[in-house]
């Protein structure tokens, strides 16, 4: 048993924990401001920039795979760019499923972010107002630290999500050892050619690292929830 | 002197209704403000603060808060305000919760002793009682060293005991510094303890601008009630009358008074308690 997991190649899943790190760090960074707008507007186009940032949960993932692909591809406004000033090639990179990660995970992240900032008294922003603080100041000082389990939660389920994910990685990605072939993809091509001993272990190590993450979520947000409630 | 002369549509429960405030008030004095539910108190505090637009234009102490196409933001405004649920920073100690607003620690300290808080700087809010957060709650909005101190119904959630260990701070703290305070109350002990000029709103407007001695000698002593029952006992009739949340028998005597109907109760007289029995 023990030779049989010394011998499994471990790298898809590497792979698979260093894209979902980078990709929840980044999504952390772009989606605090866009929730935090979200959470605070009144505007009228708040509907619209909610419908465009939730898209992926709905969309199939081979249509934002296609258009991604589009979108990154030498041939494409930006991939041209890059490829011809940074020597960089976005489709069938690892840089390029970071991107496509970002995109297929925004909403998972923002929608944590943003109900834990609309779930914040107001007053306790206002106050901050009337203390003479600017609308980023008390975003860093007073919003942030205060939705402490959000920042958790959006976090650890875009981290679950990115694990998960498949279709978009394998259009992007394709099946690159080392570089594209994370561990769900490197699944499918086990299952594929009928490597079913394999396929049961990697299968086995997602099942129980996805249940242990979402265990500590709900731990979590228990112990938390019952120190509110002693308030 | 503060100058106010402001007008807002409001939405309230009845549909639309303008909110038309025109007030002068001198600075360092304290100003109660009473009304219905629904009056515009709240919202005129809100607007003096800058949290709510309106039109018109406010002075304070010769600096222009609001005017046509000019609004002053509200980080410019130098405010207190006190609300019902104290807003405290969460995150934060009592104390870094008052060198938030002003690294001042000189006065942070100065303000905690005053109000009995100096043995606690370091606690979290949470682990606090109503009436410790709604105090470290004055403080905090005591170290922009305001013009203004808006306090919206700041005692409500309060208990018995609480309430006037605060309202003393309350009058300690406006005795100490000076600052024109304007509070939105209910509660007329409170707002005799604490003011010197109450007005009374209604639909947004002003019906009644006094003070607190004229209001309490003109009614006497007026208290509302409601009927709750009527009753039969030895041939007479009583009517049950709930009053300060307690129960009071009065004879009917000719009146006509259905049960569920709101009522005055007035005297000019007090009955004194000897021993448990009345007089």
């Amino acid at each position: 048993m023990i030779e049989k997991l010394t011998s499994v190649d471990w790298t898809p899943f590497i792979l698979s924990f260093k894209l979902a790190s980078i990709t929840a760090i980044i999504l952390f960074i772009i989606s605090l401001p866009i929730s935090w707008y979200l959470a605070t507007t009144k505007s009228r186009v708040k509907p619209i920039l909610e419908a465009i940032t939730a898209l992926p949960i709905v969309l199939p993932p081979s249509v934002l795979g296609f258009y991604l692909l589009w979108g990154l591809s030498d041939s494409s406004f930006i991939g041209e760019f890059l490829s011809s000033h940074f020597d960089i090639s976005l489709t069938f990179s690892f840089v390029g499923l970071v991107i496509a990660s970002c995109f297929y995970s925004l909403p998972f992240m923002v929608q944590p972010l943003q109900s834990g900032f609309e779930a914040l008294n107001q007053h306790m922003i206002e106050a901050s107002y009337i203390a003479g603080k600017s609308k980023l100041e008390t975003l860093l000082y007073v919003a942030i630290p205060n939705i402490k389990p959000s920042l958790l939660m959006g976090f650890i389920v875009t981290f679950a999500h990115t694990i998960g994910e498949f279709g978009v990685v394998l259009m992007v990605g394709g099946s690159i050892p080392n570089e594209t072939k994370v561990a769900s993809v490197a699944i499918y091509e086990q299952v594929e050619v009928m490597d079913y001993e394999n396929a049961h272990i990697y299968s086995l190590v997602m099942l129980i690292i996805s249940f242990l993450v979402l265990l500590g979520v709900y731990i979590f947000n228990h112990r938390y929830k019952s120190r509110l409630g002693r308030r | 002197m503060i100058e106010i002369d402001i007008y807002k549509i409001l939405d309230g429960s009845s549909g639309e209704m303008p909110l038309e405030i025109k007030l002068e008030i001198e600075s360092g004095s304290f100003l109660a403000i009473r009304g219905e539910s629904g009056s515009g108190k709240s919202t005129l505090l809100r607007v003096l603060a800058g949290l709510s637009e309106a039109s018109g234009r406010i002075v304070v102490d010769s600096e222009v808060w609001l005017d046509e196409g000019y609004s002053l933001d509200i980080q410019s405004r130098k405010i207190g305000f006190l609300f019902q649920d104290y807003a405290l920073f969460e995150n934060m100690t009592i104390l870094q919760n008052l060198l938030f607003v002003n690294r001042d620690l000189t006065l942070a300290k100065r303000l905690l002793k005053l109000c009995e808080l100096d043995k606690m700087s370091h606690r979290l809010p949470h682990s606090l009682s109503g009436g410790q957060k709604q105090r470290v709650a004055l403080c905090r909005a005591m170290m922009r060293r305001p013009k203004l101190l808006l306090l919206d119904e700041p005692l409500s959630a309060l208990d018995m005991d609480m309430r006037i260990k605060l309202q003393d701070e309350i009058a300690l703290i406006h005795k100490e510094f000076g600052t024109t305070t304007l509070m939105v109350s209910h509660d007329f002990v409170e707002i005799y303890k604490l003011s010197n000029r109450i007005i009374t709103l209604n639909s947004g407007k002003i019906i009644e601008d006094t003070t607190p001695q004229d209001i309490s000698l003109k009614d006497n002593l007026l208290l509302d009630g409601v009927v709750l029952d009527i009753i039969e006992q030895d041939g007479k009739s009583f009517y049950l009358i709930s009053v300060l949340n307690q129960i009071v028998k009065i004879e009917s005597g000719d009146r006509k008074i259905e049960a569920g109907e709101r009522v005055k109760l007035s005297s000019n007289s007090l009955a004194i308690d000897l021993g448990g029995s009345y007089v």
